[in-house]
């Protein structure tokens, strides 16, 4: 099940299990996540893989009764992510994300975008707008929005607001994005944007997406992970995925027999 | 079976039934609102005037007026707002934010609910042994302020969780997954987008604290004052005295109840006229808080 074709490795998943109280959500799940490539979660509603993105970022932190076990190592300095002794804070300062509706904060276009920079203490403005327009830029946004950086985010529509969250996760350097089935809220033209963007993307940063869509995940991941109930039935190169899976049940779903 | 249109119109009649009884109903409490709020000001509006205002107590109904009554309600509901409303919010903010969700935060929930609906003159009674004796403040401006703090306190909570809860989660895991701490979260974006809420609840806790009577009596307001409390403000260093929050005091409804109870005509026209200006305070703060409410909701939308 591990590629040995991935390398280099950003992330590593090592027997990770997860529990929503008594619910075993994540069971023992391994998987290498590539640098620069974009891996896509797929499987049907409730499988888990919206409950493995966020163990990425320790999001999971934030509410009672949710525990792990198991590692996910962060390459290349090999911090586990998972650890007690890791602040969740300074996880989430490596490893940003994209949610599933656009969330931009009732705040200026300019201000959404620097808030992570404000967060690490960050006032100087020569630096804020330098961060600004090159995360602007790279979410495809900037020359939309460069004429009104200080108008309300909410002045947006759907797409842009979604591309501003993305302008959002780049500012403050992330090492790996994680997108939480990020166009499932907008429409095909806004999705494309988004899907193009993630092309580009990849050439700097490392990506996890989390997707409803499998002709999504066919059309812009390197590599794609099955999951099923809880568990990674198959995870290998989208082209295998999707031509020739090796299990039963990847066939079954990717054909459209279930999910 | 019946038929379709024999169902259809007995649902119907139900329908429109309970229409016109709920109509009827709201325009009979109207009408009653409307009719105690127009005698109240018939009787008292022409007696609002400078004189009115700027004058102490006085034997004479024609020559009484409001003065130490009015500056002593202010007084009082400074001493209020500076002490229920940065608790309220901070323990509303707690709640809500910060605090485990267990048995205990919830034994907490309900009694902070129960505490809102505690009769004020049970207030009375606690600040009267508490403040009053126990704490020797005396029948002070500062200790008739702590017992309405007290009494409003658990608007003050309700109301802030109320609003801090309107503030939707994505937001909250936006800030989070971007590296914020809980409070740099709350900072940032809770309290800011729930300011509105917060203004509102406390602007209407206190509305209702320039109103109370019953737990001012019971700590011992006056009703006949015919002076001021000393000067906040001094021509010597340091300028600012505290001095006021040890006077003792008189309020507007102990004002208006004194004079309605007395035999006189011309007292029971004052009375009115006192009403009318709590009347008038009163729909002015609830009006300031409905502007407050709306113009943030018309910034935010979700």
């Amino acid at each position: 099940m591990v590629n040995s074709s991935i390398y280099p490795v950003k992330a590593e998943v090592k027997s990770l299990n997860f529990y929503y109280g008594q619910v075993h959500a994540l069971k023992n799940i391994n998987l290498q996540i590539p640098e620069k490539k974009v891996v896509a979660l797929i499987g049907p509603s409730g499988c888990g893989k919206t409950t493995l993105l966020r163990c990425f970022n320790r999001m999971h932190d934030l509410y009672p009764g949710h525990t792990y076990s198991g590692e996910i190592v962060l390459h290349p300095d090999e911090v586990n992510v998972l650890s007690k002794d890791v602040d969740p804070i300074e996880v989430r300062m490596r490893i940003s994300m994209v949610f599933q509706k656009p969330n931009p904060f009732p705040k200026s276009i300019y201000e959404n975008v620097a808030y992570g920079l404000r967060v690490r203490g960050i006032r100087r403005r020569s630096i804020l707008d330098e961060h600004v327009e090159r995360a602007l830029r790279s979410a495809a946004l900037w020359d939309e929005v460069k004429d009104r950086l200080h108008s309300m985010a909410f002045n947006l529509s759907g797409g842009q607001q979604q591309r501003l969250c993305i302008a959002r996760a780049l500012a403050i350097d992330p090492e790996l994005i994680l997108f939480d089935e990020p166009t499932s809220a907008l429409d095909p033209i806004a999705t494309a944007k988004i899907e193009e963007l993630t092309n580009e993307l990849k050439k700097e940063v490392s990506i996890i997406i989390v997707t409803h869509n499998m002709q999504q995940a066919a059309r812009i991941s390197d590599y794609t992970a099955f999951m099923y109930m809880g568990e990674l039935i198959e995870y290998d190169e989208t082209g295998k995925i999707f031509t020739k899976p090796s299990k039963k049940l990847t066939e079954e779903y990717i054909t459209g027999h279930f999910g | 079976m019946d038929r379709v249109d024999h169902i259809v119109r007995r649902s119907r009649f139900f329908d429109a039934f309970f229409a016109v009884v709920g109509g009827l109903i709201l325009v009979a409490v109207l009408i009653v609102l409307f009719v105690l709020i127009g005698d109240l000001f018939y009787r008292g509006f022409d007696r609002i005037n400078w004189q009115f205002l700027t004058s102490f107590p006085s034997r004479f109904a024609e020559r009484a007026g409001i003065l130490s009554a009015l500056v002593g309600s202010i007084l009082v509901l400074i001493v209020t707002a500076v002490c229920s409303i940065p608790l309220g919010i901070a323990a509303g903010l707690y709640l809500e934010e910060y605090a485990p969700k267990n048995r205990l935060t919830a034994l907490i929930e309900i009694n902070i609910s129960n505490l809102a609906s505690v009769p004020s003159i049970i207030y009375g009674l606690m600040a009267l042994g508490l403040f009053v004796y126990k704490l020797n403040l005396g029948q002070s401006i500062l200790a008739a302020g702590l017992t309405l703090g007290l009494l409003v306190l658990p608007i003050v909570i309700v109301t802030t969780r109320e609003a801090i809860r309107s503030v939707p989660q994505h937001i909250r895991e936006a800030a989070f997954a971007v590296g914020a701490t809980k409070w740099q979260v709350v900072r940032d974006h809770v309290l800011p987008y729930s300011s509105g809420g917060i203004m509102t609840g406390v602007i209407i806790a206190l509305s209702r604290a320039i109103g109370e009577t019953a737990p001012l009596v019971t700590i011992g307001a006056l009703t006949f004052i015919s002076f001021l409390p000393s000067p906040p403000l001094t021509p010597e260093p340091p300028f600012i005295s505290f001095k006021w929050l040890m006077d003792p005091f008189a309020v507007l409804p102990i004002q208006m109840f004194n004079w309605i109870s007395r035999p006189q005509e011309g007292f029971h026209v004052n009375a009115a006229a006192v009403g009318v200006v709590i009347l008038i305070i009163t729909l002015g703060m609830n009006a300031a808080a409905i502007l407050i409410r709306w113009r943030f909701r018309r910034r935010i939308k979700w």
